[in-house]
């Protein structure tokens, strides 16, 4: 690959706090030594810098970016930029007003997350009593004629009603509906034994989707996530390690994907003390894994190393303890057998739950 | 979803949005998550995609433009283009 990597989308995780507690954060187990450290200025830089480098797509997310105070600010500066800029949220703190002005101000599109289709559990799932203001705001997000996504993330005990998750995607005329399979990172690991579903249920799961698909083609998007832990190949992770993705965490961490600083061994730079333009391009962390010299086999041989990447380093590293092996969500890892272990736990009875905290978890 | 005819008035759907771009000088339509890099071509239809003007009339304006190529040609293509892009959800009909 000769062609220098371009970064297109910036996600700026504008903070780590969340009214909600998901099972299934994606964000890091120790998220709570990671404080709000960039300044609205430092953002707006950020914003800028990333934009000189090819950025177009803004997502800010976090945690849950509601929680900033200077999130007007920051979607009128990302606008001035001409970039389009994607408000990725619980829907919770948030008054009808407030959305009102970040329409004005640019806002391009809204993304809320609900649960489950029932309030009972939805509300188990987050931990907080959330999902009847999440349908209200879902509302106010088409009535101020803003693109609406709905995110809903899958897992054991919710898979089996994903018809009734589109049918309330419908009902919501949301523009686009995101089924997407647990991740296992972050508190998601942590929780994988209750979580995983079974092949039965994604396959029957995936039927409904592609169905939907196919009825609501031009009206509403149905995006499928597969969870990689029933695929035969990786998924390719932010389409590469450095290759399109600027990751910005709340301390300023400059990263190739959200939990990339849970990798022992890189040392990741600040936006606050290098340009990005020369993180992205010279730092060490960034060239870690870009490209294919890194690539133990079999990805160092394989037809597929152009196309999946060798996959996840974090799910690699959180599996393996090696963030340089190949993912073992791949059929031909020589670690695979940790995964199929897994998929065999989604036969037993599920554990309790642990909900995200701001202690550090243990791993159950 | 109504289908793409010479009389329908199409627009840029609510969620894409056409953006310059100076690294590659060519214009991006970009939504929630995605971007499409538009060729000349594609980019001129989908600024004239404002509800304004039928299909036919943006035929007639890009086939001036594109003298010597046939009118039939002209609309042929830009009507399997707006199918395509009505089909990503990306450009409504206005017929609705």
């Amino acid at each position: 690959m000769s062609e220098e990597p371009r970064p297109y989308t910036l996600v700026a995780e504008l903070t780590y706090r969340c009214p909600l507690r998901c099972v299934y954060c994606s964000n890091p187990t120790d998220w709570n030594r990671h404080a709000d450290a960039l300044t609205t200025d430092d953002w707006l830089r950020v914003f800028r810098e990333a934009e000189a480098l090819g950025v177009v797509q803004l997502n800010l997310t976090g945690g849950e970016p509601l929680l900033r105070d200077d999130l007007e600010q920051l979607v009128e500066g990302a606008r001035r930029l001409d970039l389009y800029t994607n408000l990725i949220t619980s829907g919770i703190p948030l008054a009808r007003e407030r959305l009102a002005r970040l329409k004005a101000l640019g806002l391009d599109n809204v993304q809320v997350s609900i649960q489950d289709v029932t309030a009972a559990e939805s509300d188990r799932i987050a931990g907080a009593r959330t999902f009847d203001r999440k349908l209200e705001v879902a509302r106010w997000v088409k009535e101020l004629g803003f693109p609406l996504t709905l995110n809903v993330v899958l897992h054991r005990d919710n898979l089996d009603r994903v018809a009734a998750v589109i049918a309330l995607a419908e009902s919501l005329a949301a523009d686009r509906l995101e089924l997407a399979n647990t991740q296992y990172l972050g508190w998601a690991l942590v929780n994988r034994r209750t979580l995983l579903p079974t092949r039965e249920q994604l396959d029957a799961a995936r039927d409904v989707a592609r169905a939907a698909r196919r009825r609501l083609q031009g009206r509403m998007e149905v995006l499928f996530v597969t969870p990689d832990y029933y695929a035969e190949f990786p998924k390719a992770c932010m389409d590469g390690w450095g290759r399109r993705f600027l990751v910005v965490a709340p301390d300023g961490l400059v990263l190739p994907c959200h939990a990339a600083h849970t990798l022992p061994g890189l040392t990741f730079d600040n936006a606050r003390a290098r340009p990005l333009a020369e993180i992205w391009r010279h730092s060490t962390a960034f060239g870690a894994f870009r490209g294919e010299a890194w690539m133990p086999e079999p990805c160092r041989s394989c037809d597929r190393r152009a196309v999946d990447f060798g996959g996840c380093r974090c799910q690699a590293y959180h599996l393996t303890g090696d963030a340089a092996a190949t993912d073992p969500a791949c059929s031909l890892a020589p670690a695979h057998a940790l995964v199929e272990a897994a998929r065999a736990q989604a036969l037993e009875p599920a554990a309790s739950l642990t909900y995200r905290t701001a202690r550090v978890a243990e791993r159950a | 979803m109504s289908a793409i005819t010479a009389e329908s008035r199409p627009t840029l759907a609510a969620k894409a949005r056409l953006r310059w771009d100076r690294q590659t000088s060519r214009y991006l339509l970009l939504y929630p998550e995605r971007g499409l890099v538009l060729n000349p071509t594609a980019a001129d239809v989908v600024q004239l995609c404002t509800g304004e003007h039928t299909v036919g009339a943006i035929v007639d304006r890009l086939a001036a433009k594109y003298a010597p190529q046939p009118r039939e040609d002209v609309q042929r293509e830009i009507l399997a283009f707006l199918g395509r892009m009505a089909e990503r959800g990306l450009i409504r009909s206005g017929d609705e």
